[in-house]
């Protein structure tokens, strides 16, 4: 029910930039996805912890973050809120983009419902706009299976340029690939090159010109393309998170906010 | 400083030189760019079987959610759930009940043979011990049976489906549809279910969920209620109707804490909370086939246990407190009489008494401790009993005054009065608002006020009693 960790949000990523800053040898997994996917499932699965799962959407209102070790490596996962898109309508949709954003994760992995996989392409799609170390774990196959549903999970990696795993989270099929997937994607061995959406030409044009002021003010802390569709929609959430995440010096101060350590 | 939230402003300005209109076209431009290539992906990788299966979802759905079959079909599961929570507990409270009292009177014998001072005995064992038996005789065993089911409902994916049913009530009372989520989590927990609220996005929504939340009976009240309900209620009708007649109260109770929920949510959204109830969408997820040994593991271990111990742990201290109360006299009377003897004419005036009233805000803790509190209070005052069964509890009101109505007054007062202290302290939290927090004490408590003087009241007046 996501009881576990109370302020997470912003404090969580404040937090994981302190792990970043003097802490190299955990890698830091996000776990994003529609609501009721089987993300908790999937989380649970790979952690041990027995975060409560159930069936409805909205269950995980806020971030928790369990850890494992594969290969002598240690995973930080972090459970990121439902979304549908990264379009920022809404807090979760908000924390989930900033985390993926500015929390940098090493890898992020995407959870979607075989059963429904055009649905959640969208978000999959989103955020490997915003990020090239994407792993889409088509989660639910025994269900899709059942109601007659085939997924062709190698064509869908070619399509999207990404690594792809079919898992039945709940009995527990599929999960080493997932591990292998993200130990290979968060430590560089294995490179994914995403394919970009491609939007009409107007638009293309537009980002085109925005690109160079973009890249002159924020270097390489984010990707450029993205930064200039948001600017482009009108987005002043994104901003605002900017200003938030790059440019307050306090930023890294306030630990006590946070309350959610797992380990 | 000043350079360094230069980006932030150029950036800024660079969004400004669009239009609103231009943004709103761009935006649209991306979300169908978004969506057709997802569609293309879609349709390239994903086969479906063309032998048709019947669609049971659909079906299902039909019936769970049809306008006249959804409501019945969601009353019956729930007293289904309370049936079988009602008859289930019985034996196995009366078990424990056995076995915890037991322990009591060789812990007794023990400190009469080490020649333990009366006091010392009175606050460890009549005080802590006996109110912390208590709450876990008659708490567990519900508990342990009410969890699983609900669980059961949630994991097969029928609490969306309740949703979805009373997403028009919600949207009708300027509300927003997620509440009727928000108010089911309320069920297993208020403060779980203050929490749940943040799945509702706008501010003036979630404030009306939050502040409506423990019109439905947590399971810290729900034990009280089918207590009482069992020994008033269900004693009325012959021995072989009784769960029958408890549970279909509790059932009512529960209807009613809901009416009084939307009600006040109406008359929220009408007034200081003003506003357009706002629009979502609500999916319904699939059924699923639930998982009988994770929903047993996660429902004792995660809740059950959990409400126990926090329970417990407030119970011990609070037990300790009403049996120095009870029993530290000043003049003729113990400090608990006196403050009884104080509330007891307003306690009267709504159909109740002054014990009654001391217990609730004793138990202000947590609402599992109202009845033990009552109990020892009761039991201070007159005749020590042992209290090994609903029976014994009945006669103990019973001589202290009780009748059908106080029994009615007591359980739509538990049901309706102020929340518990970590459902305060988890509201606060949430809303960081004290002024909120103190209208979410006492805006309950006057409607629990007014409804039980107007039952008192009408009753009388009726000349029912």
């Amino acid at each position: 029910m996501g009881l576990t960790c109370q302020s997470c949000g912003k404090a969580l990523l404040k937090e994981k930039f302190n792990i970043r800053v003097g802490n190299n040898d955990r890698l830091v997994i996000a776990l994003a996805g529609n609501p009721n996917v089987g993300k908790s499932t999937v989380f649970n699965a790979l952690t041990g912890l027995k975060q409560h799962t159930g069936n409805w959407p909205g269950k995980t209102v806020s971030n928790t973050r369990g850890s494992y070790k594969y290969k002598n490596k240690k995973f930080v996962l972090v459970d990121l809120p439902g979304t549908y898109s990264l379009l920022a309508n809404s807090v979760e949709e908000q924390v989930a983009r900033d985390f993926i954003c500015f929390g940098k994760p090493d890898a992020t992995v995407v959870v979607t419902d075989a059963t429904c996989l055009e649905r959640n392409l969208n978000l999959v799609l989103q955020v490997m706009e915003l990020t090239d170390h994407v792993i889409l774990c088509v989660n639910l196959m025994d269900e899709a299976k059942r109601k007659g549903i085939f997924i062709d999970t190698k064509a869908l990696a070619k399509a999207l340029g990404i690594p792809v795993v079919g898992t039945s989270a709940r009995s527990g099929e599929g999960l080493i690939e997932l591990m292998d997937k993200i130990h290979n994607i968060s430590i560089g061995l294995e490179k994914s090159s995403p394919k970009r959406i491609v939007y009409p030409k107007e638009i293309e044009e537009e980002i085109k010109k925005l690109i160079p002021h973009i890249k002159g003010l924020l270097g390489d802390q984010l990707n450029p393309r993205w930064v200039a569709l948001k600017i482009l929609e009108g987005d002043k959430t994104l901003l605002d998170s900017i200003q938030q995440f790059l440019y307050t010096e306090n930023c890294f101060k306030h630990q006590s906010e946070v309350a959610c350590v797992y380990e | 400083m000043n350079s360094k939230t230069q980006p932030y402003d150029v950036l800024v300005s660079m969004q400004n030189k669009i239009t609103k209109e231009k943004h709103n076209h761009f935006r649209d431009m991306m979300v169908s760019s978004i969506y057709s290539q997802a569609e293309e992906i879609a349709n390239n990788v994903v086969t479906k079987s063309n032998k048709k299966k019947i669609d049971w979802d659909k079906k299902l759905d039909d019936i769970l959610t049809s306008r006249i079959t959804g409501y019945p079909i969601m009353f019956l599961l729930l007293g289904l759930v309370f049936f079988i929570t009602i008859t289930g507990a019985n034996v196995p409270s009366a078990l424990l009940a056995d076995f915890l009292f037991g322990i009591e009177a060789q812990l007794t014998t023990f400190f009469i043979k080490a020649n333990a001072p009366a006091w010392l005995h009175g606050i460890l064992i009549l005080g802590m011990y006996r109110t912390l038996a208590w709450v876990i005789s008659v708490m567990l065993p519900p508990m342990a049976i009410f969890f699983p089911c609900f669980t059961l409902l949630e994991d097969l994916g029928y609490l969306p489906r309740i949703a979805f049913n009373l997403d028009r009530l919600f949207k009708k009372a300027g509300a927003h549809g997620k509440q009727s989520l928000t108010m089911s989590m309320g069920f297993g927990c208020n403060a779980a279910g203050i929490i749940a609220c943040r799945i509702i996005d706008s501010p003036r929504e979630r404030l009306i969920a939050m502040l409506t939340n423990n019109f439905v009976p947590c399971n810290g009240r729900f034990p009280t209620l089918i207590a009482i309900s069992s020994i008033f209620i269900g004693s009325a009708v012959a021995s072989k109707y009784r769960s029958i007649a408890a549970t279909f109260f509790v059932c009512i109770l529960v209807l009613f804490g809901i009416s009084i929920t939307l009600l006040v949510s109406w008359g929220l959204s009408k007034t200081i909370l003003k506003g357009v109830p706002s629009s979502f969408t609500l999916e319904l997820p699939p059924y699923r086939r639930p998982q009988f040994g994770k929903i047993i593991y996660r429902s004792i271990i995660d809740r059950t246990i959990f409400v126990l111990g926090r329970a417990a742990l407030v119970a011990a201290p609070a037990g300790l407190i009403t049996w120095i109360l009870a029993n530290v006299f000043i003049g003729n009377q113990s400090i608990l009489a006196h403050l009884a003897a104080i509330l007891q004419p307003f306690g009267r005036l709504i159909g109740m008494d002054g014990f009654i009233l001391i217990a609730f805000i004793l138990g202000l803790p947590a609402n599992e401790i109202v009845l033990p509190i009552l109990i020892m209070s009761y039991m201070a005052k007159g005749s020590i009993l042992e209290l090994d069964s609903l029976n014994a509890m009945g006669n103990l009101f019973i001589e202290n005054g009780w009748n059908w109505l106080t029994a009615l007054n007591v359980m739509i007062f538990s049901l309706l009065h102020f929340p518990c202290a970590t459902t305060l302290w988890t509201i606060k939290k949430e809303c960081n608002s004290l002024k909120w927090t103190l209208f979410a004490a006492i805006m309950p408590t006057i409607i629990a006020i007014i409804t039980c003087f107007i039952i008192t009241q009408g009753a009388r007046i009726i000349g029912l009693i």
